[in-house]
C-alpha cells in the first residue's frame, strides 16, 4: 500500500515537471528539479530532527547561510595580498576571541561558586572582548581597503567547489552543537526561540563582515563544478551530441548545464536518503524514536535523552548545511540579502510537515511538491487576478493593486496549507510507516 | 560642568530616552507573549505579525480619518483610528481560535504543535498584511513632532547640546504606563482577571473550580490583540511600518519575555527594558561623550561603540543565552525549565 501510494505521487510529481517542460520550457522545469532536489534535501536534514526526534529548529535558514558561507571560503580564488595585509590578524582577532571564551567556561568550571568566580568571568570576557577587537578591527579594516569595488574580501582557498559541501556541513554542525548544548534540555520552546535568534545573527554576519564574504556586495562567479555553457559550445562532442539530437547548441548547452548539476544533486540526495534510512531502521533510529514518543520512560531506560538530542540535532543541521552550500553552488554566487526567514526556514518546515514527517521520502515529496507550487503559485495566482478583476476597467486602482500584490498570495496560500494539513492529515501525504 | 551638561544631555537624546520608549513598546509586546504562554502553554510565533496586522487596520483608518481632515491638532491621528485597529485583530485572532487552537486544546496537543500551527497564523498573517498595505515602509505619523526641541533648549541655557524628547517617544511611555497600570487592574481585581491567573497557575485545579476555559482564552486573545496592537502602533509612530521589521521584532519580545521569566507579566515588562537598554547602549557609538568627559586632546579616534548597530539582534541573542545557561525560569522566577 505505502509502496503504491509512493510510486503514485512520485510519479505525479514527475508528471508535473514533464508538463512545465512541454507547455512552459525545458528551462524552467529543470530549475525547478534542481531546486526540488536542494529544498528535498534540507527537508531532509530537518526530517532527522524533527521525525526522528521532535526537535523543532527554526533556523534552518542559518544553517543553510553557513553552507553558502562554506562555499565562498573554498572555492572562490585567494585575493592577492590580502592575508599578508590583515588575513591572520583577522584569524588571530577571532581566535583570541573563542580561547577567551574558553577561558571562562573553564574557570566558570573549576573555581567554586561565589563573588570571585563572577569576577574573574566577567573581567575575563571583557578583557577578551577588547583584546581581539584590538587585533581584529585594523586586519579586517586592511583587507575591506584591497581593491574593494572589486574584492575587499580575504577570498577563498581555491579548492574545488564540491569540497565546500562536507565543509557547509562540518559549519553548520558546528553552529547547532553551540546551541544545542545551551537550550536542548530545556522546553522545546527555548530551542525554536534561540535557533531563531542564531540564524538571524548569522544573516547578520554574513551581511557585515565584508572582509569575509563582502557584504551586502555579494560574491558572484562562483566556480562551477559542471562545464561552462560557452565553453561547451565550442567543444567537439558536445556539438556532436546536439548534431545528433538535432537540436540548437545554444539553447541546449543551458540545458546540458542544468542536466549536470541535476545529476550531482540526485547522487547527493542518493546517499543522504540512504544514510537517513540505514539510521532510521537501526537500533540508533529505533532509540530515537522511542524517547520522540516517550522521553520519560526512555529516560527511565538508561538513554540519556540531553544528550541523542544534541546528536540528532547536529547531524540534521550538517544535512542543512550541505544543502546550503550546494544552494549556493548552484546559484554561482552569495547574496546575505535573499536569505529570507520564510523562504528558507518556514517553507522548509511546511515541506516537511506537508510530506510526512517522520519519513524519509515523505520529506523528499514534500520538498519537491511544495517547491513546484511555491514557484508555480506566482502565474498561477496572477491567472487568478487577471480573471478576477477581467471585470473592472483598465487602469482601476484596486486592480492594479490586486496584480502588484499577487505574488503575496503565495505566502497566505503556504499558512493555509500548513494550518489544513496540521489539522485533517497530521502525519502527511506519505505517513510514517508504524 | 558645561561638558558634562552637554554630555548627560546627549545621553539622554541617544540613549536614555529612545531606550525608554523602545523599552516600552518591547514590554507590552513581551506582555502579549507572557500571557498567551501562561494561559494557552505555547510560545506565539505569531505575535510580531499580529502587531503588524494591528498597526496596518490603524494605519488605514489614519489614512480615512485624515482624508476627512479629522485629526486630534499635535496628537497623532493614530490614537484615534487604535480602537478600529484593536477590533480588527480581536476578531482576527478570535477567529483563529476558534478554527485552529481550539481543535488542539480539546486534543490536549503537546505545545510543539500549537507552535506550528501559530507560524501557519504567521503565514496568514504575513500574506495579508503585505496583500493590503505592501511590503514597504509606511509613516503614519501626523500632528507636532517634539515635545522639547534640542534647538530652543540650547537657545535658553546656552549649552552645544539640548534635550529633545519626540512626541512619539512621551506618547509611547504615557500609553504603556496607562495600558500597564490597567493589565494589572485587570488581572489582580477583577473576577475575570483572577480566574485567569488561577487558570495560568492551574489548569485542571482552575478547570474543577468551575472556570470556564472558552472564557479565559477568549479574554486573553482579546488582551493579546489590545497588547499587540498598541505596542505595534507605537512601535510605528517612532520608527516606521514595514511588515519585516514587525517579524524581526520577534527575537527581542522573545528575549524579553523568557529574560523575564516566561508566564510572568511583571517580569516580561522588565525584560522589555532590560534588552532595550543593553542594546541601544552597547550599539551606541560613545565618541562624542568621551569627547565631552575627557580633557581636550584625549579626544578618541574611533567611533567607540561596543558593537556595531548592525549587531543590535545579537545583543537580545547573548542576554537570551545568558539567560538560558544561568537562570532558564528569568529573574523573576516564571513557569518553566
Amino acid at each position: 500500500m505505502t509502496l503504491n501510494r509512493n510510486t503514485l505521487y512520485f510519479t505525479i510529481m514527475a508528471l508535473l515537471l514533464l508538463g512545465v517542460g512541454l507547455f512552459q520550457s525545458w528551462n524552467v522545469s529543470l530549475s525547478i528539479l534542481n531546486l526540488c532536489l536542494i529544498s528535498a534535501i534540507m527537508a531532509l536534514g530537518v526530517n532527522i530532527q524533527w521525525g526522528y526526534a521532535g526537535l523543532f529548529n527554526v533556523g534552518i535558514m542559518g544553517f543553510a547561510a553557513l553552507g553558502g558561507l562554506a562555499a565562498v571560503l573554498v572555492a572562490m580564488p585567494p585575493i592577492e595580498g590580502a592575508w599578508d595585509k590583515g588575513g591572520w590578524g583577522a584569524i588571530g582577532g577571532l581566535l583570541l576571541a573563542v580561547i577567551s571564551i574558553a577561558i571562562a567556561v573553564f574557570t566558570y568550571k573549576k573555581m567554586k561558586i561565589g563573588k570571585y568566580r563572577t569576577i574573574s568571568i566577567v573581567a575575563i570576557c571583557i578583557i577578551g572582548f577588547f583584546l581581539s577587537r584590538y587585533i581584529f578591527g585594523p586586519a579586517t579594516h586592511a583587507i575591506e581597503s584591497i581593491n574593494p569595488a572589486k574584492s575587499g574580501y580575504l577570498g577563498g582557498l581555491g579548492l574545488p567547489i564540491v569540497i565546500s559541501w562536507p565543509v557547509g556541513g562540518l559549519f553548520a554542525g558546528i553552529a547547532a552543537w553551540v546551541i544545542g548544548k545551551i537550550t536542548l534540555g530545556l522546553r522545546s520552546d527555548y530551542l525554536a526561540i534561540a535557533t531563531l535568534g542564531i540564524s538571524e545573527i548569522i544573516i547578520a554576519v554574513l551581511k557585515h563582515e565584508d572582509w569575509m564574504t563582502r557584504g551586502v556586495k555579494n560574491v558572484i562567479g562562483m566556480p562551477r563544478p559542471v562545464p561552462y555553457e560557452v565553453n561547451l559550445q565550442t567543444t567537439e562532442w558536445f556539438l556532436d551530441m546536439c548534431n545528433w539530437l538535432g537540436t540548437d547548441p545554444i539553447g541546449f548547452s543551458s540545458i546540458f548545464v542544468k542536466i549536470c548539476y541535476a545529476g550531482l544533486f540526485i547522487i547527493m540526495l542518493l546517499i543522504v536518503l540512504w544514510l537517513s534510512e540505514t539510521a532510521l531502521k537501526s537500533p540508533w533510529g529505533r532509540m530515537m524514536r522511542a524517547i520522540r514518543d516517550n522521553e520519560v520512560s526512555a529516560n527511565a531506560m538508561g538513554k540519556n535523552v540531553t544528550k541523542r538530542h544534541l546528536q540528532v540535532f547536529v547531524l540534521g543541521s550538517v544535512v542543512v548545511g550541505i544543502a546550503g552550500a550546494m544552494l549556493t553552488t548552484l546559484d554561482g554566487q552569495l547574496t546575505p540579502t535573499s536569505y529570507q526567514p520564510l523562504r528558507f526556514t518556514f517553507l522548509i518546515w511546511i515541506m516537511v510537515i506537508v510530506g510526512g514527517s517522520g519519513n524519509n521520502w515523505g520529506a523528499i515529496l514534500g520538498g519537491f511538491v511544495i517547491w513546484f507550487f511555491w514557484i508555480e503559485a506566482e502565474p498561477l495566482g496572477l491567472l487568478l487576478m487577471n480573471l478576477i478583476t477581467s471585470g473592472m476597467s483598465e487602469d482601476s486602482g484596486l486592480r492594479l493593486h490586486l496584480i502588484n500584490s499577487a505574488a503575496h498570495m503565495r505566502l497566505m496560500t503556504m499558512g493555509i496549507i500548513l494550518l489544513l494539513v496540521l489539522r485533517f492529515s497530521p502525519r502527511g501525504l506519505l505517513p510514517e510507516k508504524s | 560642568m558645561e561638558d558634562l551638561l552637554n554630555a548627560f544631555f546627549l545621553m539622554s537624546n541617544f540613549v536614555f530616552v529612545p531606550a525608554i520608549a523602545y523599552g516600552s513598546q518591547l514590554a507590552l509586546g513581551a506582555v502579549g507573549v507572557t500571557l498567551v504562554y501562561g494561559i494557552l502553554r505555547f510560545s506565539n510565533f505569531a505575535h510580531g505579525d499580529i502587531m503588524a496586522f494591528g498597526t496596518m487596520v490603524v494605519i488605514l483608518f489614519t489614512w480615512l480619518f485624515q482624508s476627512y481632515g479629522i485629526n486630534l491638532g499635535p496628537l497623532p491621528t493614530a490614537i484615534l483610528a487604535l480602537p478600529f485597529g484593536i477590533i480588527a485583530t480581536a476578531i482576527f485572532l478570535l477567529g483563529s481560535d476558534k478554527f485552529v487552537y481550539k481543535f488542539y486544546r480539546e486534543k490536549k496537543a503537546v505545545p510543539v504543535t500549537y507552535l506550528i500551527a501559530s507560524v501557519g497564523i504567521m503565514f496568514v498573517l504575513n500574506g495579508i498584511v503585505r496583500f493590503i498595505i505592501g511590503p514597504n515602509d509606511q509613516r503614519f505619523a501626523d500632528g507636532e513632532r517634539f515635545i522639547i526641541k534640542a534647538k530652543a533648549m540650547k537657545q535658553y541655557l546656552g549649552t552645544a547640546e539640548g534635550v529633545s524628547i519626540k512626541v512619539s517617544q512621551g506618547l509611547t511611555v504615557i500609553t504603556a504606563v496607562i495600558v500597564v497600570m490597567a493589565l494589572f487592574w485587570f488581572l489582580n481585581k477583577t473576577r475575570t482577571g483572577k480566574s485567569m491567573r488561577a487558570f495560568s497557575d492551574n489548569e485542571d485545579l482552575a478547570l474543577l473550580s468551575g472556570i470556564s476555559p472558552d472564557k479565559v482564552v477568549s479574554v486573553t486573545w482579546i488582551l493579546v490583540a489590545i497588547l499587540a496592537t498598541i505596542a505595534g502602533t507605537l512601535y510605528g509612530l517612532d520608527k516606521s511600518f514595514k511588515p519585516f521589521t514587525y517579524f524581526m521584532l520577534l527575537l527581542p519580545i522573545f528575549a524579553s519575555a523568557i529574560v523575564g521569566g516566561l508566564g510572568n507579566p511583571l517580569g516580561a515588562i522588565a525584560g522589555g527594558f532590560v534588552i532595550a537598554f543593553s542594546e541601544i547602549m552597547i550599539t551606541y557609538p560613545y565618541k562624542k561623550f568621551v569627547a565631552y568627559i575627557v580633557p581636550g586632546d584625549w579626544k578618541p579616534d574611533g567611533l567607540v561603540q561596543l558593537l556595531a548597530t548592525d549587531y543590535k539582534f545579537a545583543v537580545s541573542f547573548i542576554i537570551l543565552v545568558l539567560v538560558l545557561l544561568f537562570k532558564p525560569t528569568g529573574i523573576f522566577a516564571g513557569k518553566s525549565v
